[in-house]
């Protein structure tokens, strides 16, 4: 059974509270005292019915408030596979939440009110996932009870949709109309929309094709920490070096030939340790342990890969910037520490280029700086060289975080567009 | 329901179960930490998720040994049963074990017992636990906690940055993206780290399952004097008072957490295989904490008022 981790996005009165509560209940991944628990709790807020947006609103201000201010994490499973929802919140005023909760997704789930149509969120929230290389796009329009189930609706918000979404960099869109609040197509097909030939959303999300979202061409291992039990006194196995990481792309193999970054040493690899003992193959997000045939030096924030076959390497970089705190804002000029894969080293901002908007996808090039929430292309150089790939090519080496060296708080979401001067 | 294994390895077509996934996602975090951290611990209780997390630091650094020491927050309200599991573990793997003893820290006037039938040490781990934090200088604090448990933990991150009194605000999180964790910090301060909190109580259990991974014998169904209390089962100890009308009886009962024997619940139950427990859980209509946690019920926000006072 495989993994699929999705992202949510929707406003308030979009129903996603309620959908999530809905595929957590109709999959019966919440158990009965959750189930009395917020029946109680509807009552006690004088709601009519049962509202299973209640079940994912988690802390005291948010219950108060009835909105959501994180992101949260649910989990659930069917027999065909294990999910895990990265639910975040719909105002452009959390778009770093919604960055974060996007970065590790296979898919987002966008929703829109049958009644409002594509509105200015709904894209925007279509730019974030296409921004952050999700590879799986499901539209559901939802309040389709609401519109008669009507069928010419629902043709006319997916053409709106995909003509904004040819600006994207969207390779799989798909589209489903529901009712969260009824459960149609939610789980089982509906019964009040037979025109839909397509798939309810659960079976949509059980079938997705996920296993090529992988980079499985460019062998990338970001060594994370040595091995040397040696070190700890055991002398039996005192000639074990283990180079141990989670594999960031591409496919490795024992008898590769590979060279280690940034020494340029070259080496093959005599044999990879997995979890549970040797592998003939490790991908990602394998977590493995290297051992190489030759005595090279190498340590944590090296990079292992294939010797034709190299990332860039270079101190110089342009990169989309999310800049995600309140305390200050990104400048040029501005020092930060940086970490990519695992590595740390410190970056001056050089130039912002320009800030985006990401409503309109207008670009402000006389923007001086970003503040919280805002997204611009930036001018890095770091004081390390960096082993990166554009982040369209590889999620894993092609993202980094900013950190602030004074708090140590993680200020800033990058992706990685190439080296400087390029384009 | 087929019980999924770990051990088989990786198909060709390149993809991981979610076993696979969740256990490399969780050796990273492993790994992550004890890089950049100086002092790392790891909480160890005896308890399923604790014994899954030993588990996989094991794993993590093979064949070297675990490179930091474990932990018990002991209430002193154990079963014997568990006890004499966490010391087998830690003499099998030749760990350094540090117990916090909220006895002694009672013993000390540090904190007050709280008396009469619906009393619980849970609530005074705090004070041992930072202050063994604080002894020990440890930088890092592993431990075995899941989002899925409680609404209050769907929020958390894995690197949970506490202040020096262990207090966590909500509000003062840092964003997690891709699998970069920033953890650095100033002396004095320290992470929670949570590997596990991908993972949902059924992950454990088909882990266990697939690893063969020991656990106490209070997991597996076992017959016990017990007596009823506000819906649940309690277990017959020297530490319980029994109230009026409170009887003891002989019964079959399996524990699904493992704490404070005077407010752990029991379930009735025939299992005594992990994949009998796996059978139960499937058809299960209580949560975990819901049924066999007493203190849990007494408020909706009840863990988030105590993860801001700084317990786990």
């Amino acid at each position: 059974m495989e993994l699929l981790r999705f992202a949510t996005a929707g406003s308030v009165d979009d129903g996603k509270s309620t959908l999530i509560g809905r595929l957590l209940y109709d999959s019966k991944s919440i158990f009965e005292d959750q189930l009395e628990s917020i029946e109680r709790t509807s009552l006690e807020r004088g709601d009519a019915y049962v509202n299973l947006a209640l079940l994912t609103d988690g802390l005291r201000a948010e219950r108060e408030q009835g909105i959501t201010i994180d992101v949260a994490y649910r989990y659930f499973a069917t027999p065909k596979r294990k999910f895990i929802i990265a639910d975040t919140p719909g105002h452009i005023q959390y778009t770093r939440n919604m960055v974060t909760g996007a970065s590790t997704a296979d898919l987002a789930l966008i929703l829109v009110d049958a009644r409002k149509g594509v509105v200015e969120q709904s894209r925007r929230h279509a730019f974030l996932a296409s921004l952050l290389g999700i590879p799986h796009l499901v539209l559901c329009i939802n309040k389709m009870d609401l519109v008669d189930w009507s069928q010419e609706r629902y043709e006319e918000i997916k053409a709106e949709f995909r003509s904004f979404a040819m600006k994207l960099d969207v390779h799989d869109l798909a589209f489903i109309p529901i009712s969260a609040l009824h459960g149609d197509n939610v789980v089982e097909r509906s019964a009040n929309m037979p025109w839909y030939e397509g798939s309810s959303l659960l079976h949509h999300l059980e079938e997705v094709h996920i296993a090529s979202d992988r980079n499985l061409i460019d062998a990338r291992f970001p060594v994370q920490y040595v091995i040397r039990p040696q070190d700890q006194g055991n002398h039996d196995l005192h000639d074990y070096r283990g180079y141990a990481g989670t594999v960031a792309g591409g496919v490795f193999k024992p008898g590769d030939e590979v060279v280690a970054l940034p020494s340029g040493l070259t080496t093959t690899i005599e044999a990879i340790d997995s979890p549970n003992g040797p592998v003939a193959e490790a991908f990602a997000p394998m977590a493995v342990t290297l051992r190489l045939a030759d005595d090279v030096d190498v340590s944590r924030g090296d990079m292992i890969c294939r010797v034709r076959n190299r990332p860039h390497v270079g101190q110089d970089i342009d990169a989309m910037v999310c800049w995600m705190t309140t305390e200050g804002d990104l400048r040029p000029g501005q020092k930060l520490a940086i970490k990519h894969t695992t590595r740390w080293g410190r970056t001056l901002v050089k130039e912002l280029q320009y800030r985006l908007d990401i409503n309109t996808l207008h670009r402000d090039e006389s923007a001086d700086r970003l503040g919280l929430n805002e997204i611009g292309r930036v001018r890095l150089r770091t004081t390390v060289p960096l082993f990166f790939d554009p982040y369209r090519r590889n999620r894993a080496t092609g993202s980094f975080v900013l950190v602030d060296e004074a708090t140590n708080n993680t200020v800033g979401a990058g992706m990685i567009l190439g080296p400087s001067g390029l384009d | 329901m087929t019980t999924p294994t770990t051990s088989t390895p990786p198909a060709p077509t390149y993809q991981l179960t979610h076993l696979q996934a969740l256990e490399a996602e969780a050796i990273h975090i492993i790994r992550e930490v004890a890089a950049e951290f100086e002092r790392p611990v790891l909480l160890f209780s005896g308890g399923k998720d604790s014994a899954v997390m030993l588990h996989l630091a094991v794993k993590a650094f093979a064949p070297a040994k675990v490179p930091f020491p474990v932990m018990h927050v002991d209430t002193g309200h154990n079963f014997p049963e568990v006890i004499e599991f966490r010391d087998r573990r830690v003499a099998d793997l030749g760990l350094r074990l540090v117990v916090a003893s909220v006895q002694e820290a009672i013993d000390a006037g540090k904190v007050v017992e709280d008396t009469g039938p619906g009393a619980s040490r849970n609530r005074l781990q705090t004070v041992p636990l930072l202050e063994a934090i604080e002894e020990n200088g440890f930088d890092a604090v592993f431990g075995g906690a899941r989002r899925d448990e409680e609404k209050a933990r769907a929020k958390e991150r894995v690197f949970s940055f506490r202040d020096e009194f262990g207090q966590w605000d909500p509000k003062n999180q840092r964003p997690e993206l891709w699998n970069l964790y920033n953890g650095r910090h100033r002396k004095g301060e320290h992470i929670r780290v949570f590997p596990l909190s991908n993972w949902t109580e059924l992950d454990i259990w088909q882990y266990i399952a697939a690893e063969g991974i020991e656990l106490p014998s209070i997991y597996f169904a076992h017959s016990r004097r017990v007596f009823q209390r506000d819906g649940m089962w309690l277990a017959e100890s020297p530490w319980v008072t029994l109230r009026d009308g409170e009887e003891v009886e002989e019964r079959t009962v399996r524990f699904r957490t493992v704490g404070d024997a005077t407010c752990t619940g029991a379930v009735e139950s025939a299992a005594t295989t992990v994949e009998e427990i796996i059978e139960e859980i499937a058809v299960t209509r209580v949560t975990e904490r819901g049924a066999t946690r007493a203190d849990d019920r007494i408020s909706e926000a009840g863990m988030e008022d105590r993860k801001r006072e700084g317990y786990f």
